[in-house]
């Protein structure tokens, strides 16, 4: 028959060998294994800051950071005078750090475009990319060769040295906003007290390379998508800083790492909290992400790319790159804000808490590839009506909620498991009062509109029987 | 400082991922909101009108193949009867009845690519695109069964069929006739009350039923604002006078009714193919014609209900061999008549919108 006639033409998918993935699975089993080990043999389950403790990579840093500290001592030198007398550490730790989120943030987008493709694939009952080594796995590798050989074009009109610069520049922020990440107690690049503040600030600049990229290229359709981008992330900085001032509130600190300490102190996750700060600030990110529903700045049937349209090669690859980076950022604050980031009631102690956040920043990055497998587009005027009327508002109750439950909170001397447990309940019943009722009162009506069948007739006729049906309009 | 606005001319096309082909629109627009608007056509056009005046009235059945290359059943129908009426050539009943099936196959697959281009043209990835491709890629294989081909069929004539279906046909249209009311529910359920695509369709090109008629819309497009009209039921041809079955009609007229008439009307697509397939007669196929038919001198307008609206073809005999005049009625081209009143003082995601429910298909708009 036909069909199995074109199944004869297809070449089967590689697959691996199971071997090699019983030598994978003990090599994960044995990596945890070890880090119990030490964890509660060796050093008798505290975080106690030994080296060799790999439930937290941030130790073995230190304690290399202590030896070249102590060679400065034994040994000064000239730089002591210019740079600073343990400069061998700062540049050491600054470049080890550097390199480890580099390789972490290079090893995931490679991974994760596998992953999403899959998923989307998935999604949309085909099997995505799987012909290019085992399981597909490095189609991603495939895709990025492809787009360096291809040629890299500066349209006609184009201003050249603007248009040179964005995908350089959007690449900054991206990779900046990855350093007061937290991914185990001891374990952030770039643990500054005003770590939320920082990440408002650095994750805005996206807009100015965006819209330079767009205002540059000469073409109508990236300077609309360009301006859809800086109306869109205007708009939506607001309640994505507000809802990130709730959580700032409620565990009194902007340190990353603080409000992860805070949500493992309590054994309780700010999703449970402050569930419309995590709603508002999940969605005002997708938004900034440029992902569906919100993927308006470069709309495909509507605007081609936006403003990477006339971006080619790899110039547009690292445009792509960003974008996912972008998302995985994105991933990874819900999970550190929200989902408790390292913490996991007690077991960090035997799972590292790196990879208990990447657990839960993939929990959070399937809901991204989710939401782009299912829904359409929204419109621009929509979606800034959506952010304007509907979640500042929104993120600004969460916000009165929030101070008022802070000041008690500080002044209240009841236990954590009364007033926080009151405080949950509180939260959820607005949360759900406020999404439902605010909608209908900005004039959201849920059946309006006429009927969602079409009418079914048996009679044939021209305007008279539309008339005489009744659905002339 | 002031600052002055000035409207700027945006060339939509011929390369486009929502034109649906080669097709191009210059829109004049200030920020992001149509001021006018320009339809250019012609860049897939083939000249098949004039090269069927070269050609047998059996050789030009390919041409009606590759007019709307996405119903190519309803083509082929349209002009067999066009030929037949002309000539006077007696259809058997069986081919008749297998008309009826492969026509009605024919519009599931071109009404399920419309639905899901539909969606994706307001911005879903894909996905419902690739679920209704489910249905359509089945059908495609029951054609490729039947005639050997998948998309230009190349199916009817003049006289009937060309194939009797293969013995694993009926077995695999059953399967399929069975499946299908679940299938479109599936997604109808994930679409129908989708709060973003009901944000971005409804209102969105609009067209009152006295608009439509005086527009000279058909199809989804007609019925979509109110008018109950449908060619198989007004005019029937083949044997849809036996068929029970009801026309959808919408209350808006906007792009969102276009889509519930569409997905209706898979609905009733299945059950008309039900009845047929319970109704379907034992007999010959085809009659047989001569090689090179030569019918009297005169003219003859074959229409049928194709997926697109009323497919028309207009066909004139001198007596020869070949076509004096062959004629298409593009419902396509008609439909789009009305895109700039849709479009103009609305917004561009909208134009896209109100473009993607008129369902365009540039091989038969350029022919």
């Amino acid at each position: 028959m036909s069909s199995t006639l074109r199944q004869g033409r297809r070449r089967p998918a590689t697959r691996v060998p199971p071997g090699l993935m019983i030598v994978g699975a003990v090599f994960a089993l044995g990596f945890l294994a070890a880090n119990a080990a030490i964890g509660y043999v060796v050093i008798d389950g505290r975080l106690d800051g030994q080296w060799y403790d790999i439930r937290d990579l941030g130790f073995a840093v230190q304690e290399l950071k202590a030896q070249l500290d102590a060679i400065n001592d034994d040994q000064p030198g000239f730089l002591d005078d210019i740079v600073g007398q343990h400069w061998m550490s700062y540049a050491v730790g600054a470049l080890l750090g550097a390199i480890g989120i580099l390789s972490f943030i290079g090893g995931a987008l490679l991974v994760l475009i596998w992953v999403e493709r899959r998923l989307i694939g998935r999604m949309q009952i085909r099997r995505g990319p799987n012909r290019v080594g085992p399981y597909g796995l490095l189609q991603p590798v495939a895709d990025a060769v492809k787009l360096i050989q291809k040629e890299v074009l500066t349209p006609d009109g184009a201003d050249r040295i603007l248009f040179l610069l964005p995908p350089a520049i959007i690449f900054v922020p991206m990779m900046t906003a990855w350093g007061p990440v937290p991914w185990a107690p001891n374990m952030a690049y770039l643990d500054i007290n005003v770590g939320v503040l920082y990440l408002i600030a650095v994750s805005s600049l996206t807009t100015l390379a965006v819209f330079l990229a767009g205002w540059s290229s000469n073409n109508h359709y990236a300077l609309l998508g360009s301006m859809r981008t800086v109306a869109m992330m205007i708009s939506y900085e607001i309640p994505l800083s507000i809802a990130l001032l709730s959580v700032v509130l409620i565990t009194g600190s902007m340190q990353l790492s603080e409000i992860v300490q805070w949500q493992a102190d309590h054994n309780l996750w700010l999703i449970a909290l402050l569930p419309i700060a995590m709603v508002t600030y999940f969605f005002s990110s997708t938004a900034e992400l440029n992902r569906t529903p919100n993927d308006i700045a470069e709309a495909e049937s509507e605007i081609v790319a936006g403003f990477h349209t006339e971006y080619s090669g790899m110039k547009f690859g690292l445009f792509y790159a960003v974008e996912l980076g972008n998302a995985l950022l994105v991933a990874t604050l819900v999970a550190t804000f929200f989902l408790g980031g390292w913490s996991l009631f007690g077991l960090e102690e035997w799972i590292p808490g790196y990879l208990i956040l990447f657990a839960k920043l993939s929990a959070a990055y399937f809901v991204l590839v989710w939401l782009r497998g299912t829904l359409p587009r929204f419109r621009l005027d929509q979606l800034m009506r959506f952010a304007w009327q509907y979640l500042i508002p929104l993120s600004l109750f969460n916000l009165l909620i929030v101070a008022i439950e802070a000041s008690l909170l500080a002044r209240w001397d009841a236990p954590g498991l009364v007033t926080l447990g009151l405080f949950t309940v509180v939260n959820w019943g607005a949360a759900y009062i406020l999404f439902r009722d605010w909608a209908r009162r900005i004039g959201y009506q849920p059946d309006a509109g006429g009927p969602r069948r079409a009418e079914l007739t048996q009679q044939v006729g021209g305007i008279e029987a539309a008339h005489r049906m009744g659905t002339a309009t | 400082m002031t600052t002055a606005t000035e409207p700027y001319v945006l060339n939509i096309g011929p390369q486009h991922p929502s034109t649906h082909g080669v097709f191009r629109l210059r829109v004049v627009m200030d920020g992001e909101r149509i001021q006018d608007m320009d339809m250019v056509v012609g860049y897939l056009h083939r000249s098949m009108e004039k090269l069927a005046e070269e050609r047998t009235y059996t050789q030009n059945i390919p041409f009606t193949d590759r007019a709307d290359y996405l119903a190519a059943m309803s083509g082929n129908l349209g002009y067999c009867l066009a030929v037949e009426m002309l000539s006077g050539v007696e259809v058997p009943e069986r081919a008749s009845y297998l008309r009826v099936i492969f026509a009605e196959l024919q519009r599931i697959a071109s009404h399920s690519m419309a639905n899901g281009t539909f969606v994706n043209d307001a911005g879903a990835w894909q996905t419902p695109l690739m679920y209704m491709f489910r249905e359509r890629e089945r059908i495609l294989d029951l054609f490729e069964m039947t005639g050997g081909a998948r998309l230009t069929t190349n199916y009817m004539r003049i006289g009937g069929v060309a194939f009797d279906p293969p013995p694993e046909f009926f077995p695999a249209i059953e399967s399929l006739v069975s499946d299908l009311p679940d299938r479109i529910d599936e997604y109808a359920e994930l679409l129908i009350d989708n709060e973003i695509l009901l944000a971005r369709s409804r209102g969105v090109g609009t067209i009152t039923a006295e608009d439509a008629i005086n527009g000279s819309l058909s199809g989804p497009m007609l019925r979509g604002s109110g008018v109950p009209w449908d060619l198989r039921k007004a005019e029937p041809y083949c044997v849809y006078d036996r068929m029970d079955f009801d026309i959808p009609v919408g209350r808006n007229g906007d792009a969102y009714d276009r889509f519930l008439v569409r997905l209706e009307e898979v609905r009733q697509s299945t059950k008309i193919i039900r009845q047929a397939l319970d109704g379907l007669p034992s007999g010959p196929h085809k009659t047989d014609i001569p090689l090179a038919l030569r019918p009297d001198p005169g003219e003859a307008y074959g229409r049928v209900e194709g997926p697109r609206g009323e497919l028309g073809f207009y066909v004139v005999s001198d007596g020869g061999s070949a076509p004096f005049r062959f004629h298409v009625r593009a419902p396509s081209l008609i439909n789009l008549s009305l895109l700039r009143e849709m479009a103009v003082g609305s917004s561009l995601p909208d134009a896209i919108v109100a473009l993607g429910s008129v369902d365009i298909v540039v091989g038969e708009i350029d022919r």
